[in-house]
């Protein structure tokens, strides 16, 4: 499944980095600590956070995750999205709460 | 020029996790038994009891530096001092504007007090001070600087609350004076597998939230004599002033 077609299921806004929206889609991970992602995300995950910095483009381009959910309704730092865009990497966002979303996302790929 | 200790991370009674025994009077008193000659009063999100000790410190020939360590949205914890009043005191209605209103449970993070020098209860805080205020690090950075202030974010190294856990590395662009290790690691160690961060200063502090700990841990500058501004020469090696030891 790629990206766009989650974004479509899980009725995700996409806030840019449009050109990634064809990544293939292998797994989620969901965290807050950079960190933590910097050390156990893999490739080809969509990544679940509630963190808005632009770290989190940079770090989504290191680990090379198929994309990155902003939960609640956060919206990306300007300097985030400009990033995003920048590497190809969608940030796509919902109102949904971060265990709803990740639970919705698990769902979708193991349904 | 000539060396000078000082510890920049101290809390008091006014951090929920500060001893009731960290009274303006015990860390002057104790920071002077142990040789500091600056210190650094830093509680979480509130500068409230920073000018008293500032006062009771020239008394004792100490310079205390006045601040907060911050904990941004993203929580990391940052070490903002500030040299006027009327620096201070912006920096405290920058503050108050973004402060969390989760209330503070006094049975299970602590008492927030203010006291005065007799340690009489001036005022205590209804909110939970160690919560994320609501502005980015790079919004506090850049709030700091404009009000002619020094940033540092603290223990960097840490697993919790630091730069490295929450953001994973030095964002660009992030104007610091210096970085803050924790006690647990020598700064050459660090470097070593932090090449990128080698040209910044680092500063260790005892991080004391107790009486016993005011001291243990301090940074040695090399400056021609212990003022804010020649503090902020030595952290960004300006002027031939510098960063001369750790004691961990």
């Amino acid at each position: 499944m790629n990206v766009a077609t989650i974004a479509e299921k899980l009725f995700l806004k996409v806030f840019g980095g449009n050109e990634g929206l064809t990544n293939e889609v292998s797994g989620g991970y969901t965290s807050d600590l950079l960190s933590d992602v910097m050390g156990h995300a893999n490739a080809g995950d969509v990544w679940i956070t509630l963190q808005t910095h632009k770290n989190i483009a940079a770090i989504a381009s290191l680990k090379e995750v198929a994309a990155v959910i902003l939960v609640k309704g956060f919206e990306p730092d300007t300097d985030t999205l400009a990033q995003a865009n920048e590497e190809g990497i969608p940030l796509l966002g919902t109102t949904d709460e971060t265990f709803e979303i990740t639970g919705k996302l698990y769902r979708l790929l193991n349904g | 020029m000539q060396t000078f200790r000082a510890d920049l991370h101290i809390h008091t009674v006014l951090s929920p996790c500060g001893d009731m025994d960290m009274t303006p009077r015990n860390i002057v008193q104790l920071a002077k038994q142990r040789g500091m000659n600056i210190i650094g009063i830093s509680d979480h999100n509130s500068t409230l009891q920073a000018n008293l000790i500032k006062q009771l410190g020239e008394q004792e020939n100490i310079l205390a530096l006045c601040g907060a360590e911050v904990t941004t949205k993203e929580e990391v914890h940052c070490l903002c001092f500030f040299d006027k009043d009327e620096e201070l005191s912006s920096f405290q209605r920058f503050i108050n504007e973004r402060l969390s209103n989760i209330p503070n449970n006094v049975d299970y993070f602590g008492y927030q007090v203010v006291v005065n020098e007799n340690n009489e209860i001036l005022d205590e805080i209804g909110v939970l001070l160690t919560a994320a205020i609501n502005a980015s690090i790079e919004e506090i950075e850049a709030k700091v600087h404009k009000l002619n202030g020094i940033f540092i974010p603290a223990h960097i190294n840490k697993s919790q609350n630091s730069l490295l856990s929450q953001l994973g590395f030095l964002p660009k662009g992030l104007n610091v004076d210096a970085l803050e290790l924790s006690r647990h690691i020598k700064v050459e160690d660090f470097i070593a597998t932090n090449a990128y961060l080698s040209k910044y200063s680092f500063i260790q502090s005892s991080d004391a939230h107790f009486p016993d700990d005011i001291g243990k841990v301090y940074t040695e500058f090399y400056m021609e004599e212990p003022t804010f501004n020649e503090l902020r020469m030595a952290l960004r090696k300006e002027n031939g002033r510098s960063i001369v030891g750790h004691n961990a």
